[in-house]
C-alpha cells in the first residue's frame, strides 16, 4: 500500500515570497527519507507540500509537479482533503486532542470523517494502530483516560497512532523527536524501522545521528544565502551523504563545519 | 578563582536585617484605629471620618516606623502593601453595601405568594407578587438568547476560522466593538422603530424587548467566544486536518468542544448581563399587572420594568406607596439572587466541560 513520490520542479511561496525553489526528488516506497539541513531553509516546508499540508498557511502556493504514486496531488480536481487522508502526518509537537480520551484519540481520523465503526472493528483498530505505535502495553489499562495525562513521549507515540489507524500510504513526520528525551527518541526511532515495511516515511530532523541511523536516504537542504530561497543540495542513500557526500557544502554541514 | 570583587567598596552585608516583630501591622492598627474614634468624638466627623483618618493613619505610620527600624525597601513594601488592602476594601465597599441595602430590605418580602402571586387586582398592602414578572424576564431573556447565541457564535466562527486578517472581518470587528458601546436605550428605540415599521405605531410586544436585547447581547456572545477561539491551539487545527478532516468538520468537532466550556460561560454571562436591562424593556414590553405568556401581543411585565414601575408608585408614606416600595426591593433580590445563580451556574458549566488533563 505504500507509494513513492516524485517531485519535479517545485517552487513553493508564501504570498509573494519564494521560499523553496526548483526541488526535484523521487521519494521511493517502503523506505524512509530524511531530510536535514538549517533552520529556515525550507524543509518542513517541503514535507508540507507533500500532503497539501501548507495551504493551512493563508497566501502559501505551489508551483511544479508532485506525483503520489500515479495521481498528482496538484492536479485539477484534487481534493485536499483526500490527499491529506493518503498522505499522514506527525508533528513536532504532540498534539492529542484534549477532549478526547486515549481510545478517541486513535480512532480521531476515523470517527471525525464520520465512519460508522462497529465497537469490535474500532476496538480491533485502535489495538492495532496502538500496538505499531509500541504504546499498547502502556496504555492498554486506561484507554479512557485523557490523552492529554501521558507523557511527552507517549503522547508522541498516541500520535502516531492517531496518523497510523487511518492507514495512510505515506507518513510525513515534521522533528517528530525534537521534543523528547532519549529514551522516548528511541522508543520513536525503533517504530520508524517497524513502520518503512509497510509505509514511505519522510522524516524532517535535526539530528544528525538520527538521520544516519533510521534512514536509507538523505535529502540536505540549505540555503543560498540569507534572503534566498532553500534549495535541495544533495539527495542521496545515507550511507553515501555520511561517508563520501558529492557537494562540498553537505560535507561542511554534516561534519560540524558549517558557515 | 583566586580574584574576586572589590568588597571594600560595598557596605559589609548581613543577612539578617532589623526587622518589625510580626505583631507590629496589628498594633498600627489598633493605634490607628483608637487615632480614628479620637478624631471622630473630637471634632465629630461621624462613621466616614473614623474610617478615613484611621485608614490613612495606618497607610503613614507603617512605613515611617518600617524606615526607622528596618530600611527604605521594606518600608516601601509595606506602603504599598497597604494602598493595595485599602484599594481592594474601597472597590469591595459598594458591592457589599448594595447586597447589604438590598437583602436586608428584600428578603422580608420574600415568600411562596410573592413568587407565585401576581398583581392582578391588589390594592393598598395586600399580598401581591412578581410572578408575572417572572414569567415574563424568563419568556423574554429565553427569546433574547434563541436570537442571539447562533448569530453570536456563528459570527464567531467566521471571524476566527474564515474570515481572519480579511478586511471583511476586520470591519466586522470593528461594529461588534462599536456595538458594545450601544447604550441600551438607543437598542430600544430601534426595536420600537422597527416594530412601528413593520407592525404600526403603538406596538407593544415581548417580541420586540427580545429584539433589543439581543442587540446588546450578540456583541458580548461574538466578543467572548472570539477569545475563546482563539485560545484553541493551531496545532490541533492542523492535527485534524492531517487525519484527512475536513475543515468544517474540524470546527465543529475538534475546535467548538475544546472552546466549549469558555463559550458557555461567555453565553450565561451575557445572559445574566441583560436580564437586568431596563430601558428598552420600558419602551417596548411596557408594564401589565397579569400574566401574559404570549410574547407577540400585548405588553408583558418583566422584573426590571417591575422594579421601576413599582419603586415609582413607592415614594410617599401611604399604605400602597410603602407596600411598592417593598416589592420594589423584593423584586430587586430575586433579580440579583437570579444574575447571581447564573455566574454560579457559568463557573459550574466552565468546570464540566473544560478539558480534561487526567493529572
Amino acid at each position: 500500500m505504500a507509494k513513492s513520490i516524485d517531485v519535479s520542479g517545485l517552487n513553493i511561496y508564501y504570498g509573494d515570497f519564494l521560499a523553496v525553489q526548483d526541488v526535484n526528488v523521487t521519494i521511493k516506497a517502503r523506505a524512509v527519507t530524511a531530510l536535514i539541513g538549517p533552520s529556515g531553509c525550507g524543509k518542513s516546508t517541503f514535507l508540507r507540500t507533500l500532503n497539501r499540508m501548507h495551504e493551512v498557511i493563508p497566501g502559501a502556493r505551489v508551483e511544479g509537479d508532485v506525483v503520489l504514486g500515479s495521481d498528482a496531488i496538484y492536479g485539477p480536481n484534487v481534493d485536499p482533503v483526500e490527499v491529506r487522508r493518503t498522505v499522514g502526518m506527525v508533528f513536532q509537537r504532540p498534539n492529542p486532542f484534549p477532549t478526547m480520551s486515549i481510545y478517541e484519540n486513535v480512532l480521531a481520523g476515523n470517527r471525525l470523517n464520520n465512519r460508522k465503526l462497529k465497537k469490535a472493528d474500532a476496538d480491533a483498530i485502535v489495538e492495532k494502530a496502538l500496538s505499531g505505535a509500541n504504546l499498547w502495553s502502556e496504555v492498554k489499562d486506561r484507554l479512557n483516560k485523557p490523552g492529554m495525562g501521558l507523557s511527552g513521549g507517549q503522547q508522541q507515540r498516541l500520535c502516531i497512532a492517531r496518523a497510523i489507524a487511518v492507514e495512510p500510504q505515506v507518513l510525513l513526520m515534521d522533528e517528530p523527536c525534537s521534543a523528547l528525551d532519549p529514551i522516548s527518541t528511541a522508543a520513536v526511532e525503533d517504530l520508524i524501522h517497524e513502520l518503512k515495511t509497510d509505509y514511505t516515511i519522510v522524516i524532517v530532523t535535526h539530528n544528525m545521528q538520527q538521520a544516519a541511523r533510521v534512514s536509507e536516504y538523505t535529502g540536505f537542504f540549505n540555503l543560498k544565502a540569507a534572503g534566498q530561497p532553500g534549495h535541495l543540495v544533495e539527495f542521496n542513500k545515507t550511507s553515501k551523504m555520511f561517508s563520501t557526500p558529492e557537494q562540498e557544502s553537505t560535507e561542511a554541514y554534516i561534519s560540524g563545519r558549517f558557515g | 578563582m583566586s580574584s574576586t570583587f572589590p568588597s571594600s567598596t560595598l557596605p559589609p552585608r548581613s543577612l539578617t536585617a532589623n526587622a518589625l516583630p510580626r505583631w507590629a501591622p496589628l498594633l498600627v492598627a489598633v493605634v490607628s484605629a483608637g487615632l480614628g474614634v479620637l478624631a471622630s468624638v473630637l471634632f465629630s466627623w461621624g462613621v466616614a471620618g473614623l474610617v478615613l483618618v484611621a485608614g490613612s493613619a495606618m497607610l503613614l505610620l507603617l512605613p515611617l516606623w518600617s524606615a526607622v527600624v528596618e530600611n527604605g525597601r521594606k518600608a516601601k513594601d509595606r506602603l504599598m502593601t497597604g494602598l493595595v488592602w485599602s484599594t481592594l476594601a474601597v472597590a469591595l465597599l459598594p458591592l457589599v453595601s448594595l447586597l447589604w441595602k438590598v437583602i436586608s430590605k428584600g428578603a422580608p418580602q420574600i415568600n411562596g405568594d410573592f413568587l407565585t402571586y401576581t398583581m392582578r387586582n391588589v390594592i393598598l398592602a395586600q399580598q401581591g407578587g412578581i410572578y408575572h414578572a417572572l414569567i415574563g424576564t424568563l419568556l423574554v431573556t429565553v427569546m433574547a438568547g434563541i436570537i442571539s447565541i447562533p448569530i453570536g457564535i456563528f459570527c464567531a466562527i467566521y471571524l476566527i476560522e474564515y474570515g481572519a486578517g480579511s478586511r471583511l472581518a476586520q470591519a466586522i470587528t470593528f461594529l461588534v466593538d462599536v456595538m458594545t458601546g450601544i447604550p441600551s436605550i438607543v437598542a430600544g428605540l430601534f426595536a420600537y422603530a422597527l416594530l412601528v415599521a413593520l407592525l404600526g405605531p403603538g406596538t407593544q410586544m415581548a417580541f420586540g424587548g427580545a429584539i433589543a436585547l439581543s442587540l446588546l447581547m450578540i456583541p458580548v456572545v461574538v466578543r467572548s467566544t472570539e477569545e475563546m477561539l482563539k485560545l484553541v491551539p493551531n496545532d490541533l487545527r492542523e492535527a485534524a486536518y492531517a487525519l484527512g478532516v475536513p475543515k468544517w468538520r474540524t470546527i465543529a468537532k475538534v475546535v467548538l468542544p475544546t472552546a466549549l466550556s469558555g463559550i458557555i460561560t461567555g453565553v450565561t454571562l451575557a445572559i445574566a448581563r441583560v436580564i437586568g436591562e431596563t430601558a428598552p424593556l420600558v419602551i417596548i414590553c411596557g408594564m401589565t399587572d397579569g400574566v401574559n405568556t404570549n410574547p407577540f401581543s400585548q405588553a408583558m411585565a418583566t422584573l426590571p420594568v417591575f422594579i421601576y414601575s413599582t419603586f415609582q408608585e413607592g415614594t410617599g408614606t401611604s399604605v400602597s406607596a410603602i407596600a411598592n416600595a417593598d416589592r420594589a426591593w423584593g423584586a430587586a433580590l430575586v433579580l440579583i439572587v437570579i444574575v447571581m445563580a447564573l455566574n454560579l451556574l457559568a463557573r459550574f458549566i466552565g468546570k464540566i466541560f473544560a478539558p480534561k488533563t487526567g493529572r
